[in-house]
């Protein structure tokens, strides 16, 4: 019975000491894993959470183990307002990844600032979001930075006279997409025949492309998420339309090719990651990714996983005290300094232009990889 | 060009016409503004692309097990929701908000079985048939939707025109109490009509699943707006009435975004509503403040 008592004793003794050696760094996860969105959101859970796992069986970060505090915001701007404010205050989260949607750092990105707390979003690709303040990151590459390349690329190869536009007009990201590339048309002095909309949810697409036919476009320009791009180029096909695509950031999933087969073919669109890329570190991403979650990671999922080795990075080159408010503060100061070699490629932040002159956040600085869609896949761009 | 927008209106307008059919069979039964039938005919595309992918089983086969699926489930909603609020004589409101609730339940739990991300079925699942007529092209599957909403439409009216079923039903439409007084089984019907109305949700839900190569477990919302657009301007519980203005929504959509604009498709689609509306408010073919099935 004494000795029953002692080694009892001993065992929590122990525990005790595991736990207070191995502390945990808790950060928040706000994705729409429902609704609309969720097919964004969860590729980005998903990826945040093959490189937790990666991290901490590597003994974690400076010997803390990493923990996600996972909420759904369901893509909602009222839901990813509260969802914020429960990782921050209840929670109390060292930083937050997300939200999913544009619309909803805009919402939720304010929160984050005035609480000092870093919100890190990977998903966000519109014009803006950095102006929140200085706590908003993102690794997720702006149109901006990809379009110009994607249609240069496409005019060069085709020689382009005339295209036509089509893109979604209520979603933040389509939306954006498509005033960048009425600036780069413009800019590049291409002319447009007609400029079509549809609205999120749309599945039938036949009287724009009917319109868009009339107009005989060299290419068809198109700021779009992949379920709509790829039944967009189907029912191009079906109506007997010929001329190739321009996509940006929404073409970016094998989602793509599994609907639109070869619909796609000859199209072109810049990428900040490719399933094609061949460099080692990308490489395990994918067969990691594949094994944990039985699906093909896409392009969400490869800038969470990024997002996270870069927070991860930044971890390591601090020491946190315990105190939360400086922890935060001290995360927040040593991301910008972060350089790594992701399987985006080579990743550095830069601090953003504000329009309003205020100091902002920070943005991705990286190149774009530019791919022309042959046999159902996405092949480097190499030339004609 | 027009030619080929008129074949898309066509289209649009039979894939509406074709959900809007069990929704205004309901309604025009049951008094019943059945927010679910969105939901329903989602499970129905879902239950077809089960068959299909898993099992390996011929669309035919998918078709009417989705019909027996949803047609299954419409019962179970009146059975276990509708009949019950019917019984509490509840006021109209409570069957539409409960069958809300129904609706979100079975997306949400769509969205737990499946996922969110959009399914389709296999490629080669239908005929890849195409038509082309000078400059105007039709594929095989949306032939067969605008042959399928007319003939579904016709054989709906027929049983409620000139069988006893339809007598009894009609009666029903009058006065659910009156019909009981005179012997009609009227839970009896009330139950065959959810299931009916439900099947046929279940098969558009394949259809347009098919169609437009995309099935979500939302799927059914957007479609369900139209939908009640559709039996409002076709006049509530008119079948007839459902099938042209039906056909009349598709219409006025592809035609706006054709010579307007795309982004007016939906606000001039509406704007004709409320305006129809205004000068009948009982709908296209509706009389006031009467029922018909």
């Amino acid at each position: 019975m004494r000795f029953l008592h002692q080694t009892s004793l001993l065992a929590v003794a122990a525990m005790l000491a595991r736990v207070s050696h191995a502390a945990e760094i808790r950060i928040g996860v706000a994705e729409a894993l429902t609704g609309g969105a969720a097919q964004y959101g969860v590729a980005c859970r998903n990826g945040f959470q093959v490189a937790v796992d990666e991290i901490n069986t590597r003994g974690g970060i400076n010997g803390d183990q990493l923990r996600l505090v996972i909420e759904d915001e369901q893509g909602k701007k009222e839901e990813v307002i509260n969802v914020f404010k429960k990782l921050i205050f209840q929670d109390k989260v060292l930083m937050i990844f997300g939200p999913t949607l544009s619309n909803s750092m805009f919402a939720a990105g304010p929160v984050a600032n005035a609480a000092k707390t870093v919100a890190f979003g990977t998903s966000n690709t519109a014009s803006g979001i950095t102006d929140i303040g200085p706590y908003i990151f993102r690794n997720s590459v702006m149109e901006s930075d990809v379009l110009p390349v994607t249609v240069a690329t496409a005019v060069k190869h085709y020689g382009i006279k005339k295209v036509a536009v089509i893109y979604g007009n209520d979603d933040a990201f389509t939306k954006s997409g498509h005033d960048v590339f009425r600036t780069v048309l413009a800019a590049q002095k291409i002319a447009v025949t007609t400029t079509e909309t549809y609205v999120k949810g749309d599945v039938d697409f036949k009287a724009q492309l009917t319109k868009i036919k009339a107009g005989g476009p060299d290419a068809i320009v198109c700021s779009c998420l992949a379920e709509e791009a790829a039944n967009i180029m189907l029912q191009a096909r079906s109506l007997g339309i010929k001329a190739p695509f321009i996509g940006g950031n929404g073409f970016n999933s094998p989602k793509l090719f599994e609907i639109s087969r070869l619909a796609g073919e000859g199209s072109f669109v810049g990428s900040p990651w490719s399933n094609a890329n061949p460099a080692p570190v990308n490489v395990n991403f994918i067969n990691a990714y594949k094994q944990k979650y039985n699906a093909e990671p896409n392009q969400f999922a490869a800038q969470a996983y990024d997002a996270l080795h870069i927070t991860a990075a930044a971890l390591k080159s601090i020491k946190l005290s315990g105190n939360l408010g400086s922890d935060r503060q001290a995360l927040r100061d040593a991301l910008p300094r972060v350089v790594i070699n992701g399987v985006t490629g080579p990743f550095k932040f830069r601090p953003a232009v504000t329009r309003n002159g205020k100091p902002g956040g920070f943005d991705a600085d990286q190149k774009p990889f530019i791919y022309i869609i042959r046999n159902g896949k996405f092949a480097p761009y190499t030339g004609k | 060009m027009l030619s080929q927008q008129l074949l898309n209106a066509l289209t649009l307008g039979s894939v509406y016409a074709l959900f809007a059919l069990g929704f205004t069979l309901v309604f025009g039964v049951l008094a019943v503004i059945n927010l679910s039938h969105g939901a329903v005919f989602m499970v129905g595309s879902y239950a077809a692309l089960v068959v299909v992918t898993r099992f390996a089983m011929p669309l035919w086969l998918g078709l009417l097990v989705a019909m027996a699926v949803s047609g299954t489930l419409g019962l179970l909603i009146d059975v276990l929701v509708l009949k019950r609020l019917r019984a509490r004589n509840a006021p109209h409101l409570m069957p539409m908000i409960a069958t809300l609730g129904v609706a979100i339940i079975l997306s949400s739990s769509a969205q737990g079985i499946f996922g969110a991300e959009i399914l389709r079925f296999p490629e080669g699942t239908i005929p890849a048939g195409e038509f082309i007529v000078g400059d105007v092209h039709a594929r095989a599957i949306e032939i067969g939707i605008v042959g399928i909403a007319f003939a579904l439409m016709a054989a709906l009216l027929l049983v409620i025109r000139r069988s006893r079923i339809g007598r009894a039903l009609r009666a029903i439409a009058e006065s659910p109490r009156a019909a009981a007084l005179l012997g009609i089984n009227v839970e009896g019907l009330f139950h065959g009509t959810a299931f009916v109305a439900a099947a046929l949700g279940g098969a558009a839900g394949v259809l347009i699943g098919l169609d437009f190569n995309a099935i979500t477990p939302l799927m059914g919302q957007p479609i369900l707006h139209k939908g009640i657009a559709v039996i409002i301007l076709g006049g509530m519980g008119d079948i007839r009435g459902a099938l042209i203005a039906g056909l009349f929504l598709g219409f006025a959509e592809v035609m706006s975004k054709a010579y307007i604009s795309s982004q007016m498709g939906d606000a001039v689609a509406f704007g004709l509503l409320f305006l129809i509306l205004l000068v009948k408010p009982s709908g296209l073919f509706g009389r006031v403040l009467e029922r018909k099935a």
